[in-house]
C-alpha cells in the first residue's frame, strides 16, 4: 500500500512540477499555440473551401496540426529535463521509473488539451463550422492520448540524441500512424454525419492503440532512460 | 558501505573501468582522482544507479546493483555538476517536489531545516533561475541531503565556481553533506580535496592505480602523490 501510495505520490509530484513551471514560464505552451494558430491559418488561406468541401478536410487539418504542435511540447518537455541534468534527478528517486514516464505523459497530455481547447474555437471561427460535437471531443481525447503515450515514451529516446529535434518526428510518425488515421477517419465520420456504426471501428482501434502504446510505454521506459 | 568487485564498463567497444576493485567504509570521505577521461564519473553514475554495470558486482549500503537499484537509490545523495534543479520553480518548490518524488512524510518541516542548513531560508521563494552559480549549488546540496542519505556521491562539485563561491561550497559540504555520512568524491581541485577527504583513490585507465591516506603522503603533497602514480602508470 505505501508502494503504491508512493508511485501515486511521485506522478502527481512530476505533473505538478512540469505544470506549475510552465505556468510561470510559458515556453512551450506559447510555442505550441502560436504554431498551431499559424498552421491553421495558413491552411485557411490556401484552401478555398465550399461547405461540403470543409467538412471532409477539417479533420485532416485538425490532426496534423495537433500532431506538429505536439511534437514541439513533447521535445520541449524533455529537453528541459535533459539539459539541466533534472532526468537524472527524476531517475536517483526510489520510484519504478514507470511513474516518471505517467507523471510526463500526464502533463503532455494536459498541454495538448490546454492547446486544443484554444485551437478548437479559433478554427471554428475561420472556418465556419461546429467542433463542439461530444463524439469529436471524445475522439480528439482519445487521439491525444495515443499520441501522447507513444510520443513521451519516444521523446525521452531521442533526447538523449544530439540531433533530438529531427530525431523525434522521424521516430515518431511512423509509429503514430495507425493512432493518427483512426482518429482522423472517426473525427471525419463525426463531422460528415456518417452513422455511429461506421465510425465505431475507428473508435474501438484507437481504444485498443492506446492500451497497447500505454502498456509498452509502462514496460520498456526503464530500459529507454537507462545507459 | 560500498563494496565493488572486478568492475567493468564497456561502452560499445571502449572499455572505461577494466576489472576496478574498490571499497569505502562507513563514515570513511574518499576522493577519487584521476585524469580527464579516467572514469571518475561513470563509476559514480553506476554507483548511483544511472548507468547499468557491464560485469562485475557493485554493493552500496548492503544492496546489490542493479537488482536492488530502488533501495540504493533511497540511500543515495547525489550532487553533480549540474544542479539538477527547476530554474522555474522556488527553492521551496523544487525541494517540495523532490520531497514527494522521496515520499517523505513531513516534507514542509524538512524543507524549513534543510534551507536553514544550507543558509537560503531569505531565498526559499525565488526562483531558482535568479540564483548564482554558488547559490544553485547550495541548495543542490540541500536537495541531495533532503531525505537524510546515508551515503553522499559528489561528481565535481566544484565545477564553474568562483573562490569565493568554493569556499562557502566547502563549509556546506562540511557541516551538512559530509557530517556522519559515507562520502566519495571526484574533483580536479586537489588542494579542496585534501582538506575534505580521508582517503584518496587514483583512478588511472579503468582501475585503481594507488590509494592512500594523508598519512601515507604527509600534509601538503597530494598534488606530488597524484603525480607520481600517473607517471609509474605511464612507465608501465
Amino acid at each position: 500500500m505505501k508502494k503504491k501510495n508512493s508511485y501515486l505520490r511521485a506522478i502527481g509530484a512530476i505533473a505538478w512540477k512540469d505544470l506549475a513551471a510552465e505556468l510561470r514560464s510559458r515556453e512551450l505552451l506559447s510555442a505550441m499555440l502560436v504554431f498551431s494558430l499559424l498552421v491553421i491559418l495558413i491552411f485557411n488561406f490556401a484552401l478555398e473551401l465550399d461547405a461540403k468541401t470543409r467538412n471532409s478536410v477539417t479533420a485532416g487539418v485538425l490532426w496534423v496540426t495537433f500532431v506538429f504542435a505536439g511534437t514541439l511540447g513533447l521535445n520541449r518537455s524533455m529537453a528541459i529535463e535533459k539539459d539541466r541534468g533534472c532526468l537524472d534527478g527524476l531517475l536517483l528517486a526510489p520510484v519504478d521509473r514507470s511513474a516518471i514516464y505517467f507523471g510526463k505523459a500526464i502533463s503532455n497530455l494536459a498541454f495538448m488539451f490546454i492547446v486544443e481547447i484554444i485551437i478548437l474555437p479559433a478554427y471554428s471561427f475561420l472556418y465556419n463550422i461546429n467542433l463542439f460535437q461530444p463524439g469529436l471531443l471524445f475522439v480528439i481525447f482519445l487521439g491525444s492520448i495515443g499520441y501522447t503515450a507513444v510520443g513521451t515514451l519516444l521523446s525521452a529516446m531521442s533526447v538523449q540524441t544530439r540531433t533530438r529535434d529531427v530525431m523525434l518526428p522521424i521516430l515518431l510518425f511512423p509509429v503514430i500512424v495507425p493512432v493518427l488515421i483512426a482518429a482522423v477517419k472517426a473525427s471525419g465520420g463525426y463531422l460528415q454525419k456518417l452513422p455511429f456504426d461506421q465510425i465505431l471501428p475507428w473508435i474501438n482501434l484507437l481504444i485498443v492503440y492506446d492500451i497497447i502504446f500505454i502498456a509498452i510505454s509502462f514496460m520498456v521506459f526503464d530500459y529507454v532512460v537507462e545507459e | 558501505m560500498i563494496r565493488v568487485k572486478k568492475l567493468v564498463k564497456r561502452f560499445g567497444l571502449k572499455t572505461v573501468l577494466r576489472g576496478m576493485d574498490f571499497s569505502v567504509e562507513n563514515g570513511e570521505f574518499v576522493a577519487l582522482i584521476g585524469p580527464n577521461g579516467a572514469g571518475k564519473s561513470t563509476f559514480l553514475r553506476i554507483l548511483a544507479s544511472l548507468t547499468r554495470p557491464s560485469m562485475g558486482s557493485v554493493s552500496v549500503a548492503g544492496f546489490s546493483l542493479p537488482k536492488e537499484a530502488a533501495d540504493v537509490r533511497r540511500k543515495l545523495g547525489v550532487v553533480s555538476h549540474q544542479p539538477l534543479l527547476y530554474v522555474d520553480l522556488t527553492a521551496a518548490e523544487n525541494l517540495k517536489f523532490y520531497g514527494r518524488m522521496y515520499n517523505l512524510p513531513d516534507v514542509d518541516t524538512r524543507i524549513i531545516e534543510v534551507l536553514e542548513m544550507v543558509g537560503l531560508t531569505k531565498r526559499r521563494d525565488d526562483l531558482v533561475r535568479t540564483y548564482s552559480r554558488g547559490m544553485q549549488q547550495r541548495l543542490a546540496i540541500g536537495r541531495a541531503v533532503l531525505h537524510d542519505p546515508s551515503v553522499m556521491l559528489f561528481d565535481e562539485p566544484y565545477t564553474g565556481l568562483d573562490q569565493d563561491a568554493s569556499a562557502m561550497l566547502d563549509d556546506v559540504l562540511r557541516t551538512v553533506a559530509a557530517r556522519g555520512r559515507t562520502v566519495v568524491m571526484t574533483s580536479h581541485d586537489l588542494a579542496r580535496t585534501e582538506d575534505l577527504a580521508t582517503r584518496f583513490d587514483v583512478l588511472s585507465r579503468g582501475k585503481i592505480a594507488a590509494s592512500a591516506t594523508h598519512k601515507d603522503f604527509g600534509s601538503g603533497n597530494l598534488l606530488n602523490f597524484y603525480k607520481n602514480v600517473l607517471e609509474e602508470g605511464k612507465k608501465q
